[in-house]
């Protein structure tokens, strides 16, 4: 009973010391940044930027393979974080952090052939068979279910249009006041 | 009441308002001119409050002046009609007179140079009943010409079932620079006396009162002449002071009462009306004209010969200037008063029928200074016409809690731009406001958007159940026919066996 206590203590300590030298002395270099990165990222992994989740995301940017404008979830919050992490500039502009979009179908190529509409969950696309389709703009709700279903890629989603009714002005500025 | 309010009462018995320097001469002494025809007007099938108008004319297709080109559609639209005679070339968009610069859908007419009419019926106007005049007046597209575009037959037709004892014409044009009332009521004063006769008659009202501002002696008394002969029509100056303008003010100044907050003029028994609109009415019953033409004052230091203009609707306001004459180029373009009026994007933009001036305005008259901070001098305060705390609202909108400048009574802001007008440190007050009230509207309008998309699903849902119920029992029926018509062919068959073997 007490061999076997001081046995596997002995063992315990020589290992514990093994292990610890061994952390030391093989310890592997990792880039601070990439944990950082990582941290400001969503986490959910979704691999709409082609890197194998978050992670990988983040060493391709920490490694300047991949802009910071990589990440569509995102958004511009990220990108501009992101920038002052790494201390550098970026053209917020060719960001799409676009607003609600709706379904657009371009009447040229679209075939008539009544998938989408069935696909439809507030019926927003009318048509008929080898009829041209239409996407009423005020009933859809900007899902993306149709995109898929269309053989021709006739459909698109774009942004809601701004019209003289849902015009709002803008907010005035705040940030450059006079006095400073 | 304390001490200072009292005092403040004394030497000021209503502290609302503003009294900027009105500058409406000498554009208001200029005699009207009439604007050479374009060769293209562009009309703009939304000129009112409302839904837009649906056109009913087809590109190419021949119209006279006054031929009704796009019609009303929902309850609360207008028609539009041809501004002269010519061929309608396209329907299109074009810039909207609007700060936002968007395109608005609009009929394309080029002009023949002819200018002519449709055949228009005379009737005697008042031997008809007050609905018909209502719906000659909706069927002459006539609005509301003191700037709100609102259908005026919706307003007469309201006038019968809400019981109205008094019309209220509003004459007061209190914004700065703006005469082109001023000019109607000088030159057509009998006119407009009789299309508020003809108003009193479509509303069932017993009397009228005209408020004409005291800055503008030759229209009162130009009305004063044309009223004199109709007992029912009353004449008052109001003093000047802006916005007087604005119905509600000019209802209280008129009656004493004052209108509760969420409530109308109507609500106690008054209809407001613009003196334009009376004219237009006039127009429309006596002479079966629907509105085609208004006049725009076009006025600003950067117009040569300022005055007032007889314009088509659909003229460009770039046409508009170059006949007026510009003697430099103006710092900026607004439609409609400096208080209130819309900033132009650029001035090929058409002129509609709310457009009641052009301004031209040079640098030194537009002057935008920068907004410095809030001292809170409460000079907004006692300059708002609607007793609001303009300071607190925009406070409050400016860090994002709209609900908070709601409960300050945000709805009840008129944009009258009293409040950034004296403010020291030029702070843009009424842009927090009407940013605020759009988002709050772009707010209830993705809530109704939400609404109606669950309705949608739930009213797919019910038709896919629906689809696939009636496709069972078909499915049934048709199995129970083919059995029927087996069974049939069976019998037969075993009908016809006996037989034919007796036949055999």
């Amino acid at each position: 009973m007490i061999a076997a206590i001081l046995s596997l203590t002995v063992l315990g300590i020589l290992l514990g010391f093994g292990l610890g030298f061994a952390a030391r002395k093989f310890a592997v270099e990792a880039d601070a940044n990439v944990a950082a990165i990582e941290a400001l990222m969503p986490g959910s992994n979704c691999g709409q930027c082609g890197y194998p989740g978050c992670p990988g995301a983040a060493a391709a940017i920490a490694k300047g393979e991949a802009p910071p404008t990589i990440c569509p979830p995102g958004g511009k919050a990220l990108v501009e974080a992101l920038a002052k992490l790494l201390g550098i500039g970026v053209d917020l502009s060719a960001v799409a952090d676009e607003g609600p979009k709706i379904a657009v179908v371009q009447e040229e190529i679209c075939i008539g052939c009544c998938r989408c509409l069935k696909e439809c969950p507030t019926d927003a696309i009318v048509g008929a068979a080898k009829q041209i389709h239409s996407v009423l703009r005020e009933a859809c709700t900007g899902c993306a279910k149709c995109i898929d279903r269309c053989p021709t890629e006739a459909l698109r989603m774009e942004p809601v249009p701004v019209t003289l009714q849902h015009w709002v002005w803008p907010k005035p500025r705040q940030d450059a006041p006079a006095w400073a | 009441m304390g001490l200072m309010e009292k005092f403040l009462a004394l030497i000021e018995p209503a502290h609302w308002g503003v009294h900027p320097d009105d500058r409406k001469r000498p554009a208001a002494d200029a005699p009207v001119r009439a604007l050479p025809l374009p060769e293209r007007l562009y009309v703009p099938l939304q000129q009112h409050i409302g839904a837009a108008a649906r056109p009913i004319v087809l590109a190419g297709q021949k119209v006279k002046k006054g031929q009704l080109i796009a019609e009303a559609q929902g309850a609360t639209s207008a028609a539009i009609h041809a501004p002269t005679s010519g061929i309608v070339t396209a329907i299109g968009e074009v810039t909207a007179p609007h700060p936002s610069g968007l395109p608005v859908a609009a009929i394309v007419v080029e002009a023949d140079g002819e200018d002519a009419w449709i055949e228009t019926e005379s009737v005697d106007p008042f031997a008809l009943p007050p609905q018909e005049i209502a719906r000659r007046v909706a069927a002459a597209g006539v609005v509301g010409l003191g700037g709100a575009t609102f259908p005026s037959a919706l307003k007469l037709g309201l006038g019968l079932k809400a019981k109205i004892h008094t019309l209220i014409v509003n004459g007061g044009e209190c914004e700065p620079y703006l005469s082109c009332d001023d000019r109607l009521m000088r030159d057509r004063a009998p006119e407009i006396v009789d299309g508020i006769r003809l108003m009193l008659v479509a509303t069932g009202a017993q009397k009228a009162l005209v408020g004409i501002e005291d800055n503008k002696p030759e229209a009162i008394a130009a009305m004063a002449a044309a009223a004199r002969p109709f007992r029912e029509i009353e004449v008052r100056p109001v003093p000047a002071r802006y916005p007087m303008g604005s119905e509600k003010h000019l209802f209280s100044e008129l009656t004493g009462m004052e209108v509760p907050a969420d409530g109308r003029t109507t609500d106690l028994g008054a209809l407001v009306h613009n003196v334009g609109t009376a004219f237009a009415v006039h127009e429309a019953l006596r002479h079966g004209r629907p509105l085609v033409e208004r006049l725009v004052t076009v006025n600003g230091g950067a117009v040569a010969f300022p005055g007032n203009i007889r314009v088509p609707v659909g003229a460009l306001v770039e046409e508009v200037l170059a006949f007026a004459g510009l003697k430099e180029e103006p710092a900026r373009l607004v439609m409609g008063g400096p208080m209130m009026g819309s900033l132009l994007p650029h001035a090929r933009v058409p002129v509609v029928k709310g457009t009641s001036g052009v301004l031209a305005l040079t640098a030194n008259e537009a002057a935008a200074h920068a907004p410095g901070p809030c001292i809170r001098c409460s000079s907004c305060v006692r300059a708002c016409p609607v007793g609001l705390l303009p300071l607190e609202m925009s406070a409050r909108i400016a860090a994002g809690a709209l609900s908070a400048a709601v409960d300050l009574g945000l709805k009840d802001c008129i944009a009258c731009g009293c409040c950034a007008y004296v403010c020291p440190s030029r702070i843009p007050l009424v842009q927090y406001f009407n940013h605020a009230k759009g988002e709050l509207a772009a707010q209830s309008r993705a809530q109704l958007r939400n609404e109606a998309a669950k309705r949608l699903a739930a009213a797919r849902a019910e038709r896919l159940e629906r689809e696939a119920k009636e496709k069972a029992e078909a499915a049934l029926r048709r199995k129970a026919e083919r059995m029927a018509q087996k069974a049939a062919e069976a019998a037969a068959a075993a009908g016809k066996t006996p037989e034919s073997e007796a036949t055999a």
